[in-house]
């Protein structure tokens, strides 16, 4: 068993605490885990990448181009810039929402939502394309969105770690305070990621 | 045995208090910083001593005084860090040590996050002092334990020296028991611990001898070792990291080489080396940075008049710039046996699969890697997410403060090393200059002093000013330059991870009684020009600049205001859209990431955290603070 896993998202948006929490699992499973993450150079709203691989008998963190099993993107266009990571028929668990960049605002570069979002389809078939930020917010926090989209990737079939696991990992590395709001967060999530299972 | 998800870095502290360490320092700077981090939260459980030392020099020579005493102790840096801790490292060489010292520093390959790509596995060479360089936070953790057995047996510093890829992925971490420091530790009188010109020599004798040995015990180390494949007349030798871009490229190749793992690339361990000497025609070196186990084996061929071909950085194979990954190292590892034999380089590109020698043959996976790259596809544009100051970060009003009064002036803007370097993007397109570790205040001294009818103005961040900013300043003082410094007080080490550092209320462990006062020091130091301003009233912050540029000397500006990552705001800002003309003013001076525009109009979106500067600058006055 391998499994590849690439996050990405923009700085602030939780991608390493998601990257954290799937090892975890998948530690508690058995599982030999490495994770890393190629960041920019500042706190926040840069491009982050995170790498996760799961499985036995594993050398670096890094996962090849064309090798991820799953993409788990939290804003729309870092999820197509990643693209290149994912093995063909290969699972994207994406955001829909955006983090539009200063660079947008003064007229530098261009957010084109159509042709981004038709990226992801034709790079595969196996797209769950959600509105996590409004999930999360009917959750109780925007902050939530990397937890609504870990509750979409409990869905899948085949993981190598119980979902109860990820949602136990998830829980027990957030505030006391923020408990309640991240597992209705994760099941919001787990019952979308339920119908595109439904769907296939 | 108990696994923990542990960082390289998160590992190499533990591996330290599971060798009983009993001081630890540091100065932060990525990809290093979470060693000491990791430590100061074990410290007092564990009773050692952790500090974030004011430099690197500072951190170096802490540790070393512990470990003159016969204790245990650990320096953590990156690797640019090391320049500046040079100056004890080398003639720690010489004089020794009692206590294990490993000094642990950083690489940053790509680079990530640095000034340069410099090989510290080079400066381990150039101070004679044996390297550990790990492939896995395991392999560190069991590295550094191994160092301070090293260090102790050979009484001189070992450095273990993880890259980026190391110090930063998280594994599944065997943990092992934690050893408490002793407590009778000291310090014996001995003339051996002043470094005269006579005992350098006598001690330089011994340092040289010292290497042979170091050669000798790694051949025996469990850090290298070697798989021979008597079939092939191949063989990879890889150094840390890039043992595992070999291994997966082996395996999705489907190859069977021998491979030489090298743990402790200086000195290069000769038996393992002298095996594959005898077993191989061809050696591939695979390492990142610099050629340092490549030409030590291509020393060791020649000195052995081995009839080898050695490929790698030297026959420019391997790239010397950047970091690898598996993908560069299958082209690297393909190219190498593409060119065996002269014959194939005349044979259509995939002949290498059907080459004579038989051992090390490509499967279907690597052919299906290369057909699935071969139909690479293509993307939308993307839009441009460079990184940017945080929404409210005060550098940001700073910089714009400065910008506004001094751009009619044809001022420079002198940088240094922080968050602050962000500035230097558009739209605020600040500083001029950024070097290394304060610089920004001298470079501006020496500009000033050819440049005399033009205003030099120097930005330096609170920790980069506690670090090597205050000998720049008296510099200024002490020579009369006519400069202005603007220090950009946002209480902590912001971009490393909001380290402390002196001018605050905590210490690496605790609270810090005495924090200094940076107005305090720059007084004493002389400078007769100082206004502390809030970086946020605009007005105010304009009034600073335009004085401190207009007056004869040294001036400094301390702009102090704490970093909007650790306040909780308490106001947002909104843009009335009756009130906005859409002149886009705010959003083109500024460049805050909380402001977008939708259609015609400016708004605020919910990152904002209440900085206000766009409500000073707007010309309608449309943007007003509203309660969070």
């Amino acid at each position: 068993m391998k499994l590849d896993i690439v996050i990405a998202g923009v700085g602030g948006q939780g991608s390493v605490l998601a990257s954290r929490v799937i090892a975890q699992a998948a530690m508690a499973a058995g599982w030999e885990v490495r994770t890393t993450e190629t960041i920019g150079m500042a706190q926040r709203e840069g491009s982050v990448v995170s790498h996760v691989r799961i499985g036995s008998q594993l050398y670096g963190a890094l996962v090849p181009d064309q090798q991820a099993d799953i993409l788990f993107g939290l804003e729309l266009a870092e999820t197509a810039r990643a693209l290149m990571k994912l093995k063909p028929g290969g699972v994207i668990i994406a955001n829909q929402g955006k983090v539009v960049p200063a660079s947008v605002s003064l007229g530098l570069s261009h957010y084109a939502e159509e042709p981004i979002r038709e990226s992801l389809y034709q790079k595969t078939k196996r797209v769950m394309l959600v509105d996590a930020d409004a999930l999360a917010m009917e959750a109780g926090n925007s902050k939530t969105v990397n937890v609504v989209l870990l509750g979409v990737l409990s869905a899948l079939a085949g993981l190598p770690f119980r979902r109860d696991d990820l949602l136990q990992v998830i829980l027990e590395s957030v505030p006391k305070k923020a408990v309640a709001m991240n597992q209705e967060a994760f099941e919001r999530g787990r019952k979308i990621g339920v119908t595109f299972h439904d769907r296939k | 045995m108990e696994k923990r998800l542990l960082m390289g870095n998160e590992a190499i502290a533990w591996g330290a208090v599971e060798a009983g360490v009993a001081v630890a320092a540091a100065y932060p700077g990525t990809p290093s910083s979470e060693v000491l981090e990791t430590l100061s939260h074990l410290a007092p459980e564990y009773g050692f001593h952790a500090e974030w030392s004011v430099n690197e020099k500072v951190a170096l020579e802490v540790a070393s005084g512990a470990a003159y005493t016969g204790a245990r102790a650990l320096a953590a840096m990156k690797q640019v860090g090391l320049n500046v801790a040079a100056d004890p490292l080398m003639s720690l060489a010489y004089i020794g040590i009692k206590g294990g010292l490993v000094l642990v520093v950083a690489d940053d390959p790509g680079p990530h996050s640095s000034q340069t790509e410099q090989d510290s596995r080079k400066f381990a060479a150039f101070a004679k002092l044996p390297v550990f360089d790990p492939s896995s936070p395991q392999e560190a953790k069991e590295m550094v334990k191994a160092a301070f057995v090293l260090s102790e047996e050979f009484h001189l510093p070992v450095i273990l020296r993880p890259t980026t890829r190391t110090a930063h992925m998280a594994q599944d971490v065997a943990m092992e028991t934690a050893n408490l420091p002793a407590r009778d530790y000291r310090f014996e009188k001995d003339p051996k611990w002043v470094i005269f010109p006579s005992l350098s020599y006598k001690k330089h004798i011994l340092l040289n001898q010292a290497q042979k040995d170091l050669a000798e015990k790694f051949s025996h180390s469990p850090f290298n070792h070697l798989v021979l494949n008597p079939e092939s007349s191949e063989g990879i030798v890889a150094s840390g990291v890039s043992y595992n871009y070999v291994m997966e490229a082996c395996e999705t190749l489907g190859i069977h080489p021998s491979i030489l793992k090298i743990g402790t690339p200086y000195p290069l361990p000769s038996q393992p080396v002298l095996d594959l000497f005898a077993h191989c025609a061809r050696i591939l070196v695979v390492e990142e940075q610099e050629p340092v186990v490549e030409d030590q084996l291509i020393q060791m061929a020649w000195k052995e008049e081995a009839k080898i071909e050695v490929s790698g950085k030297q026959d420019g194979r391997v790239p010397r710039e950047g970091e690898l990954n598996v993908d560069k190292v299958i082209a690297i590892i393909k190219a190498f046996l593409r060119q065996r034999e002269p014959k194939d380089l005349a044979q259509p590109p995939h002949a290498w699969v059907q080459s004579t020698l038989g051992t090390m043959e490509t499967t279907e996976a690597a052919s299906a890697v290369e057909a699935a790259h071969e139909h690479s596809f293509e993307l939308p544009p993307l839009p441009l997410r460079t990184p940017v100051l945080c929404a409210g970060c005060p550098h940001r009003a700073s910089f714009y403060a400065f910008k506004e009064v001094g751009r009619r002036q044809d001022a420079v803007f002198t940088g240094d090393i922080g968050c602050y370097t962000l500035g230097t993007i558009p739209p605020l397109d600040m500083l001029d200059t950024c070097l290394c570790m304060g610089a920004g205040v001298t470079q501006a001294i020496g500009m000033s002093k050819v440049e005399p009818g033009r205003k030099h103005v120097a930005f330096i961040g609170d920790s980069t000013f506690f670090h090597s900013g205050i000998p720049g300043m008296i510099n200024a003082v002490y020579n009369q330059a006519d400069i202005t410094i603007v220090i950009l007080d946002n209480r902590t080490t912001a971009m490393t991870g909001h380290q402390p550092h002196p001018g605050l209320e905590r210490t690496a462990t605790g609270p810090n009684p005495k924090a200094i006062d940076i107005q305090g020091i720059v007084k004493a130091c002389g400078v007769e020009f100082v206004r502390e301003v809030d970086p946020y009233d605009l007005k105010a912050m304009k009034e600073a600049a335009r004085e401190a540029m207009v007056y004869k000397g040294t001036a400094v500006v301390i702009a102090k205001r704490e970093c909007v990552a650790l306040v909780k705001p308490e106001v947002k800002y909104v843009v009335d859209p009756k009130a906005c003309t859409g002149c886009e003013l705010c959003l083109k001076k500024l460049g805050c990431p909380a402001m977008a525009k939708d259609k015609t109009l400016v708004v605020i979106q919910d990152n904002c955290s209440g900085c206000g500067i766009c409500s000073q600058i707007c010309p309608q006055k449309a943007i007003q603070g509203v309660s969070r």
